[in-house]
């Protein structure tokens, strides 16, 4: 059962690079002019492709779901997943409203990104410790990330919008920041050649060092260590010698992660303007040459109107009644309860200064965008480095 | 002071656009290509009154500016108080102070010093909700009312200034047949339109009610922030810790002494590889032990008739029950939860009398370290008395034998141990491998035997009466969100006026399906569809941009 639920996972990943390659052509056949109205043939099997990638994630979430005995929510590999699942869901829903292909050209490959990440955690099946023993658990979490993942595509609009509303002829703050979107994304498939390259090499690097209450401890390095442990001392034979050493308080191990995955990325980065010879979001501006901008922006607003309620039931009602069962308050200041507060918060804000303040377009789409980085920060920086009493993350 | 329009509708002052028939009442108003709709052009009191100090505050509250930076300045707040734990999540066994600055050195003790170490309780946290909360009542009351009234009182046939200037706007000629006309209405009417008709003019409207989700949610905001502030009123809420030894009965606190509580067992389980089966193997092999129950099995009583000082109340069993983690026991609105627990506390020690040369033993005593007698008679002329127990020994700052607390750590006695031969006793200081003889080499002493030792389990008795309050606001919060996310206002209005028919529509959002329906009501009925006027700007400015 372990084993076909895996396999699920992967058809759904090849599907899902399928499916973008093919609404990318089915933007290419209308450019070329062979077929200029609504769904053309690309688009029609593109979305029939996205469609099988979910249901064989579906899949692969139930049979898990049937190994485990547990909603497949529990641990970082396992909700992040789902939350690409989740904004599969979402895409193939706002598809059926407004029928527009370049919106998959632009979510499906987020959401591979999200799965691809989700793979380089511990894919283990884990038990449940006591306190994630309920019901809630998927009732809360399920409901979370699809509110998340419905808001998720107001990104990848603002994301479209911003590719074909931002000048590239002339170099700006607005081009500026754009190219860091891009330059984010990047730096995660950055973090996933790193991680898996050295995992397929099995490079190990065992160092002892001191941690921050004075005690001996050891770490394991799955990449080589460019940062190092407080006092390391490297023991594995053959291995890179640290070029800095943190102290104490910091987790080396984490940050040298973090620089990794940043230099590589920034490493594809220039790769990438080297042979595009322009800036990646220049070099999209041609897919999106035949967008309707008040569409992008209608779809983007609308995602986050269809989202916050599910957001805020799922992140915040659903998660205090199962906070005053399991930790007897329904608030706490946990730091991922006051991250769910401030995602909530942000979109809050969002929606008052569209509806009164009469941010539209791009500045709408800008806000989706930081929206989205709140969403990843909550997601990443909360579970790995803040955690707390969610902190059932892992290493 | 109120304005009559030439429709002979009476208006409040400061109304932008008459409530009935939609003529641009203010001057200003005039010279735009497409109407601001946002409030129906309703007069708002924030928008007509700026004079006494009264009007100043609720025109600064109403602002939907001043409730967005409000906003933000609490999300930024916020963020704040996630850079370093806050200070219920520290360990609470050295001062907050010196945990921080130990922890995180300079920038602890500042974080510290600035207060973000309780942040989510400090006054300006408090108050930046209170300005939301304060916010909320305002914006809503300021446009509520005023767009009640001019929804309620729209009238079918709208001015010609007012339908020109909507965003989706548009002229046709007379339908030449009746049947038209009413495949017109047919069509509306199968997308749920409410239809008006007046003097052949027509106004489709739906989904007003979706104008109120805005207020419907804010009423469910004001709602739970009363809630929460409900804590503060005293019997609301209870929080209170309970530890029960396994085999003790003790009063639960807040419930006046009515029920008492034994607990029968506390058990801790771990996963087991081979019971719980293989899927957890690679997890638990890479975790270690991973805890599956936390487990408290215990017996409810409740008291009977009145307790008279100094005897044992009559208890009667209530039932017994099985408190773990995620499932409380819950009487009479109280809960009680399973939070934290202690293995293997001491509970009793049992000492021999023993002869130190010989090792004669002269008989055994077991001491209950939570309730010790204070004197062990044993046969044949041998006793021992309990002169001083420690149950948590340390010596205190003057190096004299002191007690940390209550509970049996580490305990330590003075026994004086009584024998044939030493009728005026013998005195002997004992504690765990440490035996002291005050008073000179004795003959006796007190020889350590064995330990029995039980599972403490840690309770949090709850009550929390708000509960109901905030259930209601979130309910009513959803509900509002809901009906304002997922439904739209929509509005056609068909003026006739003379050889024409002029057709303008408006919703309050998502404004593509609003296009799209009105293709689909339109078709096999001659008129056109309106136009977009704001995108033809929009598509204008882009291009112009684009070749600029």
């Amino acid at each position: 059962m372990v084993e076909l639920s895996g396999n699920l996972l992967y058809v759904a990943f090849i599907a899902y690079l399928v499916a973008t390659a093919f609404f990318g052509g089915s933007i290419k056949a209308k450019k070329d002019g062979q077929k200029v109205e609504g769904k053309n043939k690309w688009a029609k099997l593109a979305i029939i492709i996205t469609i099988i990638g979910f249901v064989a994630q579906v899949g692969y979430f139930i049979t898990r779901w049937i190994a485990a005995g547990h909603a497949p929510v529990s641990n970082l590999f396992e909700f992040t997943t789902f939350f690409g699942m989740c904004l599969v869901g979402a895409f193939i829903f706002i598809y059926y409203i407004y029928k527009t292909p370049w919106l998959g050209v632009f979510t499906l490959p987020v959401a591979i990104l999200i799965i691809a990440y989700a793979s380089m955690f511990p894919r283990d099946i884990s038990p449940l410790i006591p306190a994630l023993q309920s019901d809630w658990l998927h009732i809360h979490v399920t409901t979370a990330a699809l509110g998340q993942a419905i808001l998720a595509i107001s990104f990848a609009a603002g994301i479209i919008y911003l590719v074909k509303a931002v000048d590239q002829s002339v170099s700006s703050k607005r081009t500026f920041w754009l190219e860091m979107v891009m330059y984010s994304l990047v730096s995660v498939v950055g973090f996933i050649l790193v991680t898996s390259g050295f995992s397929m090499a099995n490079y190990e690097a065992t160092f002892n060092y001191i941690d921050k209450e004075g005690v001996e401890a050891v770490y394991e390095y799955q990449i080589p260590a460019v940062i190092g442990p407080n006092e390391g001392e490297l023991i594995t034979d053959g291995r890179f010698e640290p070029l800095i050493e943190t102290p104490a308080i910091i987790n080396s191990k984490k940050l040298n992660t973090v620089i990794w995955s940043l230099v590589v990325g920034l490493a594809l980065y220039w790769i990438l303007r080297l042979v595009l010879r322009k800036r990646i979001a220049a070099s999209l501006q041609p897919l999106v040459k035949n967008i309707n901008l008040d569409l992008v922006d209608e779809i983007s607003y609308r995602s986050v109107l269809i989202g916050f309620p599910v957001f805020t039931l799922g992140a915040l009602i659903f998660a205090m009644i199962w906070a005053q069962i399991a930790w007897t308050r329904f608030w706490g200041w946990d730091p991922k309860e006051v991250w769910a507060l401030i995602t909530w918060l942000f979109y809050a804000a969002f929606l008052h200064l569209r509806l009164s303040k009469g941010w539209h377009g791009e500045r709408s789409a800008w806000l989706a965008i930081i929206g989205f980085f709140i969403i990843m920060f909550n997601l990443i920086v909360v579970n790995l480095v803040i955690a707390g009493l969610h902190s059932y993350a892992g290493s | 002071m109120n304005v009559k329009c030439e429709c002979g509708h009476v208006n409040p002052h400061g109304t932008v656009l008459c409530e009935s028939c939609g003529k641009v009442l203010e001057e200003k108003e005039k010279d735009k290509k497409l109407l601001d709709m946002r409030y129906e052009g309703s007069a708002r009191r924030s928008q007509t009154y700026n004079k006494t100090i009264i009007d100043k505050i609720w025109n600064f509250f109403s602002s939907v500016k001043v409730g967005v930076w409000l906003i933000v300045i609490t999300l930024l707040a916020s963020i704040l108080g996630t850079i370093l734990p806050q200070s219920m999540y520290i360990p609470q066994t050295i001062p907050a102070v010196e945990h921080y600055e130990n922890e995180y050195g300079w920038f602890g003790r500042l974080y510290y010093e600035l207060g973000f170490h309780n942040l989510y309780s400090s006054w300006w946290y408090l108050l930046l909700i209170a300005l939301i909360g304060v916010s909320l009542v305002i914006c809503s009351l300021d446009r509520v009312i005023p767009l009640y009234r001019a929804l309620n009182n729209q009238r079918v046939e709208r001015h010609e200034g007012f339908l020109k200037r909507q965003r989706l706007y548009g002229i046709s000629d007379v339908p030449q047949n009746q049947e038209m006309v009413t495949t017109l209405i047919a069509n509306m009417k199968s997308k749920r339109y409410k239809i008006r008709e007046e003097n052949g003019n027509i106004l489709a409207e739906k989904n007003r009610f979706a104008r109120w989700g805005p207020y419907v949610n804010h009423i469910g905001l004001i709602i739970f922030l009363i809630g929460g502030m409900l804590r503060f009123v005293p019997g609301m809420y209870v929080d209170e810790t309970l530890w029960l030894r396994e085999g003790e009965t003790k009063t639960i606190p807040a419930t006046d002494g009515q029920y008492y509580l034994k607990n029968n067992q506390f058990i801790v389980e771990l996963y087991d590889k081979e019971k719980d089966g293989e899927v957890f193997e690679q997890a638990l092999d890479r975790a270690g032990g991973v805890v599956k129950t936390y487990q408290a099995d215990v017996t409810l009583y409740k008291r009977q008739g009145e307790t008279v000082a100094g005897e044992q109340p009559e208890l009667e069993k209530v039932r017994d029950a099985e408190i773990r983690v995620n499932e409380p026991l819950k009487i009479d609105g109280l809960a009680l939860y399973q939070v934290d627990y202690k293995l293997n506390e001491l509970h009793k020690m049992a000492f021999t009398l023993q002869n130190k040369e010989t090792g004669e033993e002269f008989g055994e005593i077991l001491i209950d370290l939570n309730n010790p007698e204070k004197q062990y008679d044993l046969e044949n002329g041998y006793s021992v008395q309990v002169k001083s127990y420690f149950p948590d020994f340390e010596f205190n700052e003057d190096g004299e034998p002191a007690t940390k607390s209550r509970v049996p750590n580490n305990p330590a006695f003075v026994f004086e141990m009584t024998a044939p031969d030493k009728p005026e006793g013998e005195v002997s200081f004992v504690a765990i491998q440490e035996t002291i003889e005050p008073l000179g080499d004795n003959k006796y002493k007190m020889a350590f035997k064995a330990v029995e030792t039980k599972n403490v389990s840690g309770l949090t008795v709850r009550k929390d009466s708000t509960l109901w309050f905030l259930g209601i606001g979130g309910l009513i919060f959803m509900i509002g969100v809901a009906q304002g996310a997922y439904w739209n206002h929509r509005r056609i209005w068909i003026r006739r006026i003379g050889d024409k028919v002029w057709v303008a529509g408006h919703t309050n959002k998502n404004w593509h399906g609003l296009k799209r329906e009105i293709e689909v009501v339109f078709e096999g009925t001659g008129l056109n569809v309106p136009k977009d006027q704001q995108q033809d700007e929009v598509e204008g400015k882009v291009k112009g941009e684009n070749h600029g």
